[in-house]
């Protein structure tokens, strides 16, 4: 089945999904849907090329102030508001990214690492500086259901519906990407930098690119965020939400696309799911648990996953999948060298 | 002029803090090869625990020496406990571990303790001295000065001067044959571990106290800084982070004097990324062998 085929018909199932939340899980489904776009990019970006980036929450951040300003700015029918402001968080976004990828292509491991914590914790002082809004951030439009299907569905679910496309258009290109002549180039230069450059393959140019490719589908995931909760604030994507994407690509495995779909749900469903376990607990303490005790769990998890089972639930699909014969041989994806 | 002189001081007492927490992650850089991202929260739990025993006994010192022995414990037991479990030669799952330890520390403090701001004060006076009309250095930043420049010279003495020093390095740049020599590699990494987290708490315990107060990420903007001075001045070299310590204190305090508090953080990362852009390695840092 060819990629864009499949990805339509799981876009129509989660589009049928939808029908069975009521209105709360329709506004998390679309949270999960933002995650997941930028999850997918970091996911590809630290499975294939071996870059890790602390900072997609800022690729995040870039593409939902590109979408609000855009869409706020256009007169005219809906479609063609959003259509702007999803164009113009891909452009901010990805201009970002290939800023960042430039200097990537010349740092190694914590280098890279290092410099991307330094932007996000730069973030809340960019949008000061800038005219962005300061910590108040940039009001996005609010987009009401259509007129002929206001009858049919509320707005929480007609924004998972939005946040479902325009994850599908974010992550599609990404897959076929992975599969084609630049995933197999990012795994050369992944494996060796040397050999790969003998074989022609240059690997800055390489590294540079994956890191472009991956700020694209994050900066859709920032519009999304945006369309759901109509504002971007520099709050909203702060160290901890990015850390918390990075928990997402590792749970469920680097480089497997299936793998952040499941740490994105994980990601935005658990945290849920404790707090409403903690306002159980006293009113005091159960304040001081409130938000931690996930993060707390998270990390907990992170250094469980790492030092015990580096494949992430990834892995755990490929077991389930290795029991039924396959039809094709996937690529090996390297999590590692 | 006064003020350009009141800002230089202010920026000589911050680079020296800053110079020591770079000087931390150059350790435990050239012992293990690792990028330690969890020593903020290290350094925050020495802190916290520095503040329990102050609170408890009234004596800052009593607290300090607590604090340095926290941090100290909490970098042997890191090593021993993750790092040590992890493949070699390899730097992501590292890193990944070091997130995984910030988010629990971190998380755990801000339950244990609470999320707020805790005021700690400072051993000495912070009312500044006048000099000629002109506000210079307080007594706290005399100390603060005084204590950094005390703990890297020890450093600069220990690893240049002693037997264990003599180890300590030759575990991080040649493990194999130094455990042929009779070398206990595993162990030198672990003191290592221990030496850099204490560094790292002491530029805490310093830093703390003059600012907001004590919370879980109070030592946040310190570590981003401190790495930001470790990758100008060369991850490799002792002589760099002291160097670019002073040299983006001043910057920081600079800028924050001259235009805003919230442009200082863009500065220092528009200098990192053009040092990174220009020379990766670092300034101050050996030349790489040529690959391809």
């Amino acid at each position: 089945m060819s990629t864009p085929l499949r990805a339509l018909i799981i876009t129509v199932l989660a589009i049928g999904g939808t029908f069975g939340l009521d209105p709360f899980r329709n506004y998390q489904l679309a949270t999960a849907a933002a995650c997941f776009a930028a999850v997918a990019g970091l996911t590809v970006l630290v499975g294939l090329t071996g870059q890790l980036s602390l900072g997609h929450a800022v690729l995040m951040a870039a593409g939902g102030y590109g979408f609000a300003y855009a869409a706020s700015a256009v007169e005219g029918p809906w479609p063609l508001a959003l259509a702007a402001g999803l164009a113009a968080a891909a452009a901010v976004s990805g201009l970002l990214g290939l800023l960042l990828g430039a200097a990537a292509a010349r740092l190694r491991g914590p280098y890279l690492a290092g410099l991307t914590l330094a932007l996000v914790i730069a973030l809340p002082a960019a949008v000061n500086t800038l005219p962005l809004g300061g910590d108040q951030g940039a009001r996005a439009p609010f987009f009401p259901v259509p007129e002929a299907l206001s009858a049919l569905i509320a707005v929480e679910q007609w924004h998972a519906w939005l946040a479902i496309a325009v994850a599908a258009v974010a992550v599609t290109p990404l897959v076929m990407l992975r599969a084609g002549r630049a995933g197999l180039r990012m795994r050369a230069v992944l494996d060796d930098e040397t050999a790969s450059r003998l074989s022609g393959v240059d690997p800055g140019v390489v590294k540079a690119g994956a890191f472009a490719a991956s700020a694209v589908p994050a900066g859709l995931g920032g519009a999304v965020l945006a369309i759901a909760t109509q504002q971007v604030t520099p709050g909203g994507y702060g160290l901890a939400f990015s850390l918390l994407l990075v928990v997402a690509a590792v749970a469920g495995g680097l480089g497997s696309i299936g793998g952040a779909a499941i740490g994105s749900v994980l990601v935005t469903v658990l945290p849920w799911f404790i707090d409403e376990l903690v306002a159980a607990a006293p009113a005091e303490f159960g304040q001081r648990l409130d938000g931690n005790l996930a993060v707390l769990l998270f990390g907990a998890g992170l250094i469980a996953l790492t030092t015990a089972w580096p494949g992430g639930a990834a892995r755990l699909l490929d077991r389930l999948r290795a029991a039924r014969p396959l039809r094709f041989a996937t690529p090996s994806t390297t999590t590692e060298r | 002029m006064d003020r350009f002189v009141f800002l230089f001081a202010a920026g000589l007492a911050r680079g020296a803090v800053l110079a020591l927490f770079a000087l931390s992650l150059v350790i435990v850089w050239r012992t293990a090869r690792v990028v330690n991202f969890a020593q903020a929260a290290m350094a925050a739990a020495a802190v916290y625990a520095a503040f329990a025993v102050t609170a408890a006994t009234g004596s800052y010192w009593a607290g300090l020496l607590t604090g340095l022995a926290a941090g100290a414990l909490l970098g042997a037991a890191a090593e021993r406990g993750l790092m040590r479990r992890l493949p070699a030669h390899a730097p992501l799952p590292g890193i990944i571990v070091a997130i995984g330890l910030v988010m629990v520390l971190q998380a755990g403090l801000a339950i244990a303790f609470g999320p707020e701001h805790r005021p700690m004060r400072p051993p000495f006076s912070e009312r500044p001295f006048i000099i000629g009309g002109v506000p210079v250095l307080s007594p706290n930043d005399l100390f603060t000065l005084a204590a950094a420049a005390a703990v890297m010279a020890a450093l600069a003495l220990l690893f240049n001067r002693t037997s264990l020093g003599l180890q300590l390095r030759a575990a991080a740049f040649a493990p194999e044959t130094a455990r042929l020599l009779g070398v206990r590699v595993p162990r030198m990494v672990t003191l290592g571990w221990a030496l850099s987290v204490a560094a790292a708490s002491l530029a805490a315990l310093l830093l703390v106290p003059t600012e907001l107060g004590l919370n879980p990420h109070a030592v946040d903007l310190l570590f981003v800084n401190a790495f930001a001075v470790a990758v100008i001045g060369g991850l490799d070299s002792p002589a760099g982070a002291l160097l670019a310590g002073i040299g983006v204190g001043l910057l920081v305090s600079l800028v924050t004097g001259y235009v805003s508090a919230s442009a200082a953080p863009l500065a220092v990362l528009a200098l990192m990324t053009l040092v990174l852009l220009v020379r990766p390695g670092g300034l101050l840092a050996p030349k790489e062998a040529r690959t391809a």
